[in-house]
């Protein structure tokens, strides 16, 4: 079973965004996702200052499987970049939740994704 | 759909199972890459019982071989010694590949693939009708590949008596244990055995070879691995209308005897004297990013495409076999995700027994 957390919201894209309560929200992958994509071997990350409107590439996740990209889920603002994952790809697996994350980024209030119990149930 | 003796064990390891041409096989049990390792430093074993034998019987066995694939058996003097080949259409195209195996000049073993059975055996028995030789698949065994630099050391533990017959066994070659068939043989550039066996031992085998600590392998580290030893899969590297000229597979084709007329020699002699414009060879990207099947290859006399793209855990970079036109070498650019990424062209394989060879 994929891990489904609750302190945050999910994207039908299989993103979780977490509300770090400053007006920045960070942003990876989840569970259910690193799975499905088995192995990571690179991760292509935007840089501090760049900006993304709804729904844009902005990320590129690939694993040994495929390559897959990472949506903007509002219009935002790159504040920092995981650059861990350059050397440690491999984190998106062990840990997509915690020290595997994408981007920190800022914008306005992001409300109406799913929740963690809506998000589970897409996934049976 | 299909599944091998091996299925239940592949559930109590976690196997992540996917279908495999009707097949129900194990990708991986959870990290494809570690399992990867795995082959490379230590013993991994992999479930191939998809995979078909066929056995050869009869006075005009030899002289039936002779004409259904394109290297020659004339080469098979010593009991157990193997021969890779492909397996020609009249046009020249592989049917299949294959390793055959020699008991004696009545007597011979086939390994085919699991998603050509079928077409090969309606091909093989096709071929037959006017030979003294009874075509005979053994649908009832299972097989189970152990490779790595450690593997025929912990084969030997764990399966008592194979020592014996299979201690001194060069590359190659095979031996047979009452219903046991040993081969050091392998699709991952390691040294190792792949043991046939009769579908009842097979799920015993495996716990022993578990207890000796070789640990099961998907298919997706198989193809990593066989990427790296730079070995053709079918159906990428070649195929029904690809020869194997065209494939940096000339080596398995014998023409020396005039007097063989293996089915699709005549094609493969013409397009030999036209001038071969295809052929394969390796890729090793420079920078970023993962090559995938069928991507665009561009080089300085024309277009070309990947026939097998994938990330080497070894090199930790991306590597490819791609069909490029004939003559290309130093580098070229691969399309990838709308953009041209340069990469290096070298001779595969890339890596053998642990070893970078690029």
């Amino acid at each position: 079973m994929s891990e489904v957390r609750d302190d945050r919201q999910y994207t039908e894209t299989h993103e979780w965004i977490l509300d770090n309560g400053d007006g920045t929200y960070t942003m990876g992958v989840t569970d259910h996702a690193q799975e499905l994509l088995g192995d990571m071997v690179f991760v292509e990350l935007p840089s501090e200052g760049d900006e993304a409107s709804v729904e844009d590439e902005f990320c590129v996740v690939e694993s040994v499987k495929a390559a897959s990209g990472v949506y903007a889920p509002v219009d935002l603002e790159v504040v920092e970049a995981n650059e861990v994952l350059d050397d440690e790809p491999e984190l998106v697996n062990s840990s997509c939740y915690d020290a595997g994350w994408l981007v920190k980024f800022k914008s306005d209030p992001i409300d109406g994704l799913m929740d963690a119990s809506t998000y589970s149930e897409t996934l049976d | 759909m299909k599944q091998t003796p091996l299925y239940q064990a592949h559930l109590e390891a976690n196997g992540k199972m996917v279908d495999f041409g009707g097949w129900e096989m194990p990708l991986n049990y959870g990290s494809q890459i570690e399992e990867h390792h795995q082959v490379r430093n230590d013993a991994g074993m992999f479930d191939v019982s998809h995979m078909t034998t066929v056995d050869f019987k009869g006075a005009e066995a030899k002289k039936f071989l002779q004409i259904l694939i394109a290297n020659d058996v004339d080469k098979l003097k010593t009991q157990g010694r193997a021969l890779y080949s492909c397996m020609l259409n009249e046009t020249g195209g592989v049917v299949d590949d294959l390793i055959v195996y020699y008991q004696d000049d009545e007597n011979y073993r086939m390994v085919i693939n699991a998603g050509t059975t079928e077409k090969d055996i309606a091909w093989i028995n096709l071929q037959a009708e006017d030979f003294d030789v009874i075509v005979e698949p053994k649908l009832d065994l299972a097989m189970i590949a152990v490779q790595g630099p450690n593997a025929r050391a912990k084969v030997f533990e764990a399966m008592p008596g194979v020592e014996d017959v299979a201690g001194e066994l060069k590359p190659f070659n095979a031996a047979s244990l009452g219903e046991l068939f040993v081969a050091r043989t392998g699709y991952t550039g390691e040294d190792g055995f792949e043991i046939m066996l009769p579908e009842k031992s097979a799920e015993f085998t495996w716990k022993m070879l578990l207890e000796a600590g070789v640990r099961p392998c998907g298919l997706g580290a198989r193809d990593t691995l066989r990427l790296e030893a730079g070995m053709s899969l079918y159906g990428s590297e070649m195929n029904e209308n690809t020869s194997p000229l065209e494939a940096a597979l000339t080596w398995t084709v014998d023409l020396n005897n005039e007097d063989r007329h293996f089915v699709g020699r005549g094609a493969l002699e013409a397009l030999r004297n036209d001038g071969v414009k295809k052929t394969i060879v390796g890729l090793v990207l420079n920078g970023k990013g993962v090559i995938r099947d069928h991507q665009k290859v561009v080089t300085s006399i024309g277009d070309g495409e990947v026939t097998s793209g994938t990330f080497s855990p070894t090199m930790g970079k991306a590597i490819a076999l791609a069909s490029v036109p004939m003559g290309t070498t130093g580098s070229c650019e691969i399309e990838m995700r709308n953009k041209l990424v340069s990469a290096k062209i070298v001779k595969p394989p890339f890596v053998r027994n642990g070893k970078v060879l690029v």
